[in-house]
């Protein structure tokens, strides 16, 4: 099992060296480069030329790669090319925002899409059951934006009970904090919620037509504890996946949900800085977004395998 | 259970239908042009502005019929292009094997490490953001997963007698992927264009709602969320219509793809 887990988590690291490889790419494909990016069409040459030296880019695009890595990695994520601050100041209280976002949203959507999940299993195809799944087809389909202007419309504005603008300050205190990110947190919990939910049933309902639940349900087990003890073991599995795919998304719907709400998180900032063009501020975002996405999913994978008997005591 | 299927699948169709029949009919159906300005900024509906007006005085049905255009072609167009990425890549890979499956695969794999919105979002900060540069970039990160699909379908059709024989026969490569591996795959290929229209429709609404897809002055559904934003503290609808828009459209063509994916498991089974 260690053996297992070890690979799984070495191939997550390999991964996210491939994705930051990617991403520094991704951000050369340009002819131009940085130095005239950022002064713009009208600079002088020697303007630029001064920038170039200054951000060491005459050394080869391996050279500058494993340069950022290493500052990366130790922690110093440049300078933004916009601001002239310090991104890792600006980043870390945004993703501290992010992450309180994020995790509250996932706290009450795993376990209220699980709750569904097994509750429209056990009372399948009941009124309960159908409604439950054309609600969630309905919220699958709709942009988060719309769930979020709709919410903002009816609580904030029509009842006045939270507030429209998620503008979280430092010195608040986590009770206030909370309740300003209400909003953002049910539109986020609403837009993944609906998926998990369907994937939760579906896995449950895959495992209640094997023969051993006939088996169960022949020698008179109740349904509850049918699906409890005897189906959702073996659904977990495909459960996990599904949580953790739901959680990958999460960090990506957080994006659009932050604008919604004009939140002080990671989201916004990369959305800004892509509009401005400020390539360091994209790099680290971008590679702290796609290292969270890929820890997830190792994660998810290291809990398959834990959840799994016949994978946890193999040699 | 089948015939209900068919009955949302219906309405999916007639729903999709009519959106693009209203959107390329713009010209003749708007009460306005795209960009004139008619009255108040956020006038509530009224007998000449059915909808109202948005953040400069427009006519909000007029944009709406005007800004699907836009949202739509790119859609389609990105669409098109990923699919044809895809399919000959996926197709590529399946009947050469070897290394090229294997360098073709891996590359997929690490692109679909990074979330297709973060990646899209640092290639637009370097490339910017033109309508042609938007294509590409969707086409090319959509593309990825069409190139899963069809490399695995391909795959099955590779391993039949009929392609076994055409092989030996000392076809090449092109008439392989066009005469041999297609015909059979088109099926699958088909839901699977309906999937991605959807998603990179979604997407595109979402990238211009971030403001880095589509710019102004073209009119388009997600822009138009954006530049309503602010009516929402006022009570105001405006940036509910297209955003209602974006979802009813979403929704219609999923349940299409649901309908002929249902359709084709029959069919097999």
């Amino acid at each position: 099992m260690t053996r297992l887990v070890l690979q799984r988590v070495s191939l997550g690291f390999l991964t996210i060296f491939l994705v930051s490889v990617l991403i520094f790419a991704g951000t050369e494909i340009l002819p131009g480069d940085v130095a005239t990016a950022v002064l713009g069409q009208s600079a002088t040459p020697d303007a630029v030329e001064a920038m170039r030296r200054a951000l060491g880019l005459h050394d080869p695009a391996v050279v500058r790669y494993f340069r950022w890595l290493g500052a990366f990695v130790s922690g110093n994520l440049g300078t933004s090319l916009t601001t002239g601050r310090p991104v890792g100041a600006d980043l870390w209280v945004r993703l501290e925002n992010t992450f309180l976002l994020a995790g509250v949203a996932a706290a009450i959507a795993v376990p209220l899409a699980l709750l569904l999940g097994i509750t429209t299993a056990i009372f399948r195809d009941t009124l309960y059951d159908r409604l439950a799944n054309v609600i969630a087809l309905a919220a699958i389909s709709l942009p988060e934006f719309f769930i979020g202007y709709l919410l903002i419309l009816l609580f904030s504005v029509q009842m006045g009970w939270l507030p429209s603008l998620a503008t979280v300050s430092p010195g608040m205190g986590l009770g206030e904090r909370l309740a300003t990110i209400a909003l953002p947190v049910v539109t986020l919990v609403l837009a993944v919620l609906a998926y998990m939910m369907r994937m939760t049933r579906t896995a449950v309902l895959d495992v209640m037509a094997r023969p051993y639940v006939e088996m169960a349900i022949l020698k008179g087990v109740p349904p509850a504890r049918l699906v409890l003890q005897h189906a959702l073991p073996n659904a977990l599995a495909p459960i996990i996946q599904v949580v953790a795919f739901n959680l990958a998304y999460l960090v990506v719907g957080v994006v659009l949900v932050e604008v919604v709400f004009v939140y002080p998180g990671i989201g916004q900032y990369l959305v800004d800085a892509v509009a401005k063009r400020d390539v360091t501020v994209v790099q680290a975002c971008g590679l702290v977004f796609a290292a969270t996405y890929v820890g997830l999913n190792v994660l998810a994978d290291i809990l398959v395998i834990l959840a799994n008997p016949r994978l946890r005591y193999a040699r | 259970m089948k015939r209900g299927g068919s009955l949302t699948g219906l309405a999916g169709l007639i729903v999709a239908v009519l959106v693009v029949a209203l959107v390329v009919l713009a010209p003749v159906l708007a009460p306005h042009g795209e960009a004139e300005l008619v009255g108040e900024v956020w006038a509530p509906p009224s007998a000449d502005t059915w909808l109202g007006t948005d953040n400069l005085g427009r006519d909000l049905l007029s944009r709406l019929l005007y800004g699907g255009r836009i949202t739509l072609v790119i859609a389609l167009a990105a669409t098109s292009l990923a699919m044809a990425i895809g399919c000959t890549s996926g197709f590529v890979a399946a009947i050469s094997g070897g290394w090229i499956d294997m360098l073709l695969a891996r590359a997929v794999d690490a692109v679909m490490a990074i979330p297709t919105l973060i990646f899209a979002l640092v290639l637009l900060s370097v490339l910017g953001t033109s309508n042609p540069i938007l294509i590409g970039t969707i086409a090319c990160l959509a593309s990825t997963r069409v190139f899963r699909l069809s490399r695995a379908v391909a795959g099955n059709i590779v391993a039949l007698e009929y392609f076994e024989a055409a092989r030996l026969r000392g076809e090449r490569l092109p008439w392989l992927m066009v005469y041999e591996v297609l015909p059979n795959a088109l099926p699958p290929l088909t839901a699977e264009f309906g999937l991605r229209l959807c998603a990179n429709f979604l997407f595109i609404a979402a990238l211009s709602f971030l403001g880095l897809g589509i710019q102004p002055p073209l009119a388009d559904w997600g822009g138009m969320v954006r530049d309503n934003a602010a009516a929402i503290s006022y009570g105001g609808l405006a940036p509910l219509i297209p955003a209602a828009a974006i979802g009813v459209f979403a929704i219609a063509i999923n349940l299409v793809v649901d309908w002929s994916l249902a359709h084709q498991a029959g069919q097999r089974g």
